[in-house]
Formats: structure tokens, C-alpha cells, sequence
């Protein structure tokens, strides 16, 4: 059971929360906890169960057992007016103008009619939108209407800023421009919470990372914590095919074309070096990489997952 | 509470400046003409040919003298059975040959002649393709005997005539009564239909996520249904203005000269829209949880059918009270919550009585607040798929 006082740290606790549809359970015993004005992101392949944990975690759903804090509030919808939510498949009334289709969301939040409108102006003058204000949902870009409704998430300030899938169907340019949207968000003050099967946007964004697979939280961290699990990588070009230098080289070494890939040996790079050195390997190009949080996530969730995650383009 | 309220009038504003605003609002308001129409055009259609084939022409080749005893009992018969059911005969001056005459009559077609009378009344013959046509034949036997005996005088009848009789009042009022809940039953259906598709297309724009993640589910249910219902009374009220201007318009006397209901016009009016908004709130929400659980038109069309033909039933169980509002059935109509309020408009029209209407609204917004929930308990666990799993039974106090 969460304890009942507000700890202001957390901005979303949730405690091994279990979600069964008939006899598939897509949530297995998640436990999160989201720092306030941090951007968390929940990593994780197709079909992981992020989207059932961000629905459990903002009360469209409610978990077949666990708990969960939003906000300080055990029931989410309670903290409704300081969330905002934009769902992996996305939903406007075609025919709603678009200052009117922001202002309509900030309205379910709380948000007066009038003031809506207001901030919609204002947002969509930001976003280079601003002739779109009064033209119907219908005759909008894809990305347009995704930029709509995401501004929609935010028109009414939110406290809390949970986004699934954010990037999918976005273009490159439209992907940077929400990067940035997502960092000034929390400059300003919110918490951002997304599900993303792209590694790349996690890296670039999050503060902090819980990787999913098949419904369960194999990690729940920094994303620098996350990279901590794997040793350095060494990549090695020799002129010298064989010879004593070898020895130096661990077992579970790699070829990659020409070169060699291995985790830094525990005694670090100088005995590694010298053993080459003394070895004969003729060093022609060595390089020791920090790992990518991909390579914490092979490490960590498997290769089928990285497999099913890397199906996305990182753009 | 004033947070459920004010997510409620959040989806209702949308949802009825959706309906109300959008052009397809005009055929909707249209609606009621599309009968008047159909009934005016078939009717005159149907009369035309009853004009034609109910009234058969008789040639009647005759004397002067023959003829005006022959019209004059045909009067007489038409006073009492109708213009319309009495064969038309028209005189001819017989002519040297008679066969050829007969024959030139029956091949004429203007008019066109069904059969031909000659001989006078003294020894009539029928020539004509009325073999099969025994009335018309009959008929002219009668009017051939009476025109016989027209020396025989007429018996006199004094007549007072007055406005209305109970047994007149009683047949109107039954007739506003069925003519109500007809009317009711009709829009019913066709607002509920209209809400069905307005879900189907929030599922299918997926627009319901962003809804359920703000507001509650019941304020969602309540605030699409009544937003449907601030748009259908607003069509409601054009009606009702409409059709009286109209009967102001073109019956000599106006409005006042329909048959009052036993509650009153005004009251009777104010009842229908009370009475309307019930059988919507009752049967929108029974149709707004079964379009929760489709995800497609084609399965919503599946779904509805059967609650379209239990509609029918209700239509009929409440019909059972019209002209007998105190019998069982007529109770037990209005006592069923689904009956209870098409049972009650006919009621209105028929007893004067308005303490029934006050228990029986009642009882309906009681019935309406428990559908209410138990459909937005089933739009979570079958739609959201959240929840504990709860035994049917237990909805409504979920």
C-alpha cells in the first residue's frame, strides 16, 4: 500500500500494479516512480505493455491489483484539471476548428471556454499554426492535426504531461520540434511521462528510463545508470592476423568486418594495451566506447526485444 | 458533484452545437415533412384512381320523364351512402337502332361507360362487363324500385345538431392519445439512432480515450444525452410551432377547434416534451450502452435490431392503455419503466388526472439515473476493459 501523505518528489508512484484482459496479463507487477519535473521515459517494444501502464497510471483504466499515486491523488482523474494526455492513436472531431478542438481539451481539463480559446491562439501562433485556427481538423496535415492535438495536451498547463508513442507518424523536422516542446515543458515547470519504441528519443530526452518487456519493469533507472550495466566498449584494428597479442583479446569477442568489438576487460585499458603492444598486434586504430542506452537495453531487455524495437526508423 | 456537472455540460455544449449547428440539423428538422409528403402524394395518388375505378358511369337510354324519376331517387341514395358510392348515370335520348346505340355507348371513352340501361322504367335492361360487379347492379335495381315508387312520400326527421358528444370526445381524445405516442415512438428512434453513430464516430475517431481520460464515464453518458435532447426538443419545440401555425393557417377557427386533451393543451404539450425527454434519457441510454460496446456501424445495425423490434413491443404494450388508461394492462404499461412514459402522454390525453404524472415522472428519472449507471459501468468493464470483474447483477450498485 502507498503511503498516504503527498510526496511532492513524486510526481507518479506506482506499486507492482497487474492488469489481466481474460487471461492475458499485459501488466505484470509494474512498479514506477517518476521524480517531479523530470522527463521519464518508458521504453519498451510493441506490445511491452507501456500503453496499459500509462492508461492504468491515468485512471482509463483501473489495475487488476497494485496501487498508483498521481499528483498526490490515489484516483487519478481526481488530478484530471493538472494532467494531460495525448493517446497513442490519436482522436480530433473532424470537424471542430482548431482553436476550438484545443480549447474543447483544455475544457475536459477545467480550462473556461473563453481562456481556451485565448491560449489556442497563442499556441498555434507559436507553432506557425496560426492561420489554421479557424479551419476545420479535416482539412489539416497529418502532422498538423497530431501538433493540434498535442497542443491540446497542454493548453490548460499541465502538472503532469503523459504522452504514448509521442513521435510515432511524426516527420524529423515535426520529431525535433516536439523534442524541444517537451524540454521547454519541463524547464517550465511539468513533469513529462512517454512511452516511445524508439531508443533514440530516450536517449536524447530522458533523465530517467524504465524498460518494459512483456509486462514486467526490467529496469528502472538513469539512463547513465542504465549504460553503467555494460562495461565499455573496445573496438580494435590490428595489422597483425594472429600472434600472442590474441591472448589479450576475451573470449566472447566479436568480428565486425575488419574489426574487433569486446567489453573493456575489469583491469581497465592499460594492461589491455600492453598485452597488445607486447603481443605484436601492430595496433592500427583502438577506440573505447561509453555504450549507448541501446546497448543497455540489448543487455538489459534481451536481443528479441531490441529486434522488435529497432523494427522503428530512428529519424 | 460540481466536477461530474461541469465534464457534463463540457461534452453536452460540444455535442449539441455539433448537432444543432451542422447543415444535416435542417433535414433534420425537415423530418415531419418527408410523411406529410409521402402521405399527401400517395393520397391524392390513391384518389385519383379510386375516382376513376369506384364510381362507374351508367348510360341510361331513356325518356326525359324516366331519367329525372331515375336521378331523382339516385339523390336520394347518395344523401344517405355518399356521393362516391353511388353509380353516376347520365341521360341519352334513345335513338332509332338501339343495339347499335348500346354499342356505340359502351365503346365511347368520354366518359367511359361501364354498362348501359335501356327500356326505360317500365321493363329496364343492363347491357355491360358487370358480370362480376353485383353492387353496381344491385344498386341500380334499387334505384329503379324506388324511382317506381316515387308517388310513396317521405318519412320527416327532425334534426338538432350539437358539437360534440362523450362518445365524440372520448374517440378524439383516443385518437390524440395514438396520434402522441406514435409521434414519440417515431422521434424516439430516430434520436437514438443519431446518438448511436455519434458514438460509433467518437470510437472510431478516438476521440473517446482523451474524453475517458478527463472526465468520468458517467458525465460523458449524461452529457451526450443530453446534449441529443436540448437538440431534439429545439426540433421538438419548430415542430410543435410549426404544426400549429399551419393548422391555424388552413382550418377555419384555428388551434382552438382540435379536440382538447383531458389535461389541456398547455399542459399536454408541457407533458410531451417531460414525457419525450423520459423515453429518450430511458431508451438513449439502453442504446448508448449497446453503441458503446459495437465498434462498427455494420455491428451496431446487428445490435440495434432486436432492441428496434423490443421498441416495436413497448410501442404496442403501451398502445394497450389507449381508450382504457385504468384497465391492468393499461397499468401495468405505465408502471414498466421502458412504457411508462408513452403510456403516460396517452393518458394525459384521456384523464385529467395530474397527480399519476407527478409519481410517474418519478419513477422514470429513477429508472433513468439506474440505466445510466449500469451503462457506464458496462462502457468501462467492456470497452476500457477496467475494473474488477462484477456479476451483471451487481451493476448498478457498482
Amino acid at each position: 500500500m502507498l503511503r498516504q501523505r503527498t510526496d511532492d518528489r513524486l510526481a507518479v508512484e506506482a506499486v507492482d500494479l497487474v492488469k489481466e484482459f481474460d487471461k492475458t496479463r499485459a501488466v505484470d507487477g509494474v512498479s514506477l516512480s517518476v521524480p517531479t519535473g523530470s522527463i521519464y521515459g518508458l521504453l519498451g517494444p510493441n506490445g511491452a505493455g507501456k500503453t496499459t501502464t500509462l492508461r492504468i497510471l491515468i485512471g482509463i483504466i483501473d489495475p487488476s491489483s497494485g496501487t498508483r499515486r498521481v499528483l498526490g491523488r490515489d484516483r487519478p482523474l481526481e488530478a484530471a484539471s493538472e494532467v494531460g494526455y495525448l493517446p497513442e492513436e490519436r482522436g480530433l472531431y473532424p470537424a471542430m476548428h482548431a482553436r476550438d478542438a484545443i480549447a474543447f481539451m483544455g475544457a475536459l481539463r477545467g480550462l473556461p471556454i473563453h481562456e481556451g480559446r485565448r491560449r489556442a491562439d497563442e499556441l498555434l501562433d507559436e507553432h506557425n499554426l496560426g492561420e489554421w485556427a479557424k479551419k476545420p481538423i479535416r482539412s489539416l496535415s497529418k502532422g498538423m492535426a497530431q501538433t493540434v492535438q498535442l497542443l491540446g495536451t497542454i493548453v490548460h498547463r499541465p502538472k503532469l504531461i503523459v504522452l504514448d508513442e509521442p513521435f510515432a507518424g511524426l516527420d524529423a523536422i515535426n520529431q525535433g520540434r516536439l523534442e524541444e516542446l517537451i524540454r521547454r515543458e519541463t524547464r517550465n515547470g511539468a513533469t513529462v511521462l512517454f512511452s516511445t519504441h524508439v531508443i533514440a528519443h530516450a536517449e536524447r530526452l530522458c533523465e530517467r528510463v524504465a524498460i518494459i518487456a512483456k509486462g514486467k519493469v526490467a529496469f528502472d533507472g538513469g539512463v547513465d545508470e542504465a549504460r553503467s550495466q555494460l562495461r565499455p566498449i573496445v573496438r580494435l584494428r590490428t595489422r597483425a592476423s594472429d600472434g600472442a597479442w590474441r591472448s589479450a583479446i576475451p573470449s566472447g569477442a566479436r568480428r565486425e568486418g575488419d574489426e574487433w568489438v569486446f567489453e573493456l576487460p575489469e583491469g581497465g585499458p592499460e594492461p589491455l594495451l600492453k598485452a597488445l603492444i607486447d603481443g605484436g598486434a601492430g595496433i592500427e586504430t583502438l577506440a573505447i566506447e561509453r555504450p549507448g542506452l541501446h546497448d543497455a537495453f540489448v543487455a538489459i531487455a534481451g536481443n528479441k526485444a531490441a529486434a522488435a524495437m529497432g523494427q522503428e526508423k530512428v529519424q | 458533484m460540481m466536477r461530474f456537472f461541469r465534464s457534463a455540460f463540457v461534452i453536452a455544449r460540444r455535442d449539441f452545437a455539433a448537432t444543432v449547428l451542422s447543415k444535416t440539423f435542417i433535414f433534420f428538422l425537415l423530418a415531419p415533412l418527408f410523411p406529410l409528403l409521402f402521405g399527401g402524394t400517395f393520397g391524392s395518388m390513391s384518389a385519383r384512381i379510386a375516382s376513376r375505378t369506384a364510381k362507374p358511369v351508367v348510360a341510361v337510354v331513356s325518356t326525359q320523364a324516366d331519367f329525372a324519376r331515375l336521378a331523382g331517387a339516385r339523390d336520394d341514395l347518395a344523401q344517405a351512402l355518399g356521393e362516391d358510392n353511388v353509380p353516376k348515370i347520365i341521360h341519352y335520348a334513345p335513338q332509332p337502332n338501339a343495339a347499335a346505340q348500346v354499342k356505340t355507348l359502351l365503346a365511347g371513352t368520354d366518359p367511359p361507360i361501364r354498362a348501359v340501361l335501356t327500356g326505360g322504367l317500365d321493363n329496364p335492361h343492363l347491357t355491360g362487363p358487370i358480370a362480376g360487379d353485383g353492387g353496381t347492379v344491385g344498386q341500380l335495381r334499387l334505384l329503379i324500385g324506388n324511382a317506381r315508387a316515387s308517388a310513396a312520400s317521405e318519412p320527416t326527421l327532425p334534426v338538432t345538431s350539437v358539437q360534440t358528444s362523450s362518445g365524440s370526445i372520448s374517440n378524439d381524445r383516443a385518437v390524440t392519445a395514438q396520434i402522441a405516442q406514435t409521434l414519440l415512438f417515431v422521434l424516439t428512434i430516430l434520436l437514438s439512432g443519431m446518438l448511436l453513430s455519434q458514438l460509433i464516430e467518437e470510437k472510431s475517431n478516438k476521440i473517446i480515450e482523451v474524453i475517458a481520460a478527463a472526465v468520468p464515464i458517467d458525465a460523458m453518458f449524461v452529457g451526450k444525452l443530453f446534449a441529443m435532447l436540448a437538440a431534439s426538443v429545439t426540433g421538438l419545440v419548430v415542430w410543435i410551432s410549426a404544426g400549429a401555425l399551419l393548422v391555424q393557417m388552413i382550418k377555419h377557427g384555428g388551434v382552438a377547434t382540435l379536440p382538447a386533451p383531458a389535461v389541456g393543451w398547455w399542459g399536454f404539450l408541457a407533458l410531451t416534451i417531460v414525457y419525450f425527454a423520459m423515453n429518450y434519457l430511458l431508451l438513449g441510454a439502453a442504446f448508448l450502452t449497446i453503441g458503446a460496446q459495437a465498434s462498427t456501424a455494420r455491428e451496431v445495425q446487428t445490435m440495434s435490431m432486436p432492441v428496434t423490434f423490443g421498441q416495436m413491443l413497448l410501442l404496442l404494450f403501451a398502445s394497450a392503455a389507449i381508450g382504457a388508461p385504468d384497465s391492468t394492462a393499461g397499468l401495468a404499461a405505465a408502471v414498466f419503466p421502458l412504457s411508462s412514459p408513452l403510456t403516460m402522454l396517452a393518458r394525459a390525453a384521456e384523464r385529467p388526472e395530474w397527480w399519476p404524472h407527478v409519481v410517474a415522472i418519478l419513477w422514470q428519472a429513477l429508472w433513468v439515473g439506474l440505466i445510466l449507471r449500469m451503462g457506464s459501468q458496462l462502457f468501462r468493464k467492456t470497452v476500457l476493459k477496467s475494473g474488477p470483474r462484477t456479476k451483471w447483477w451487481k451493476l448498478g450498485r457498482a
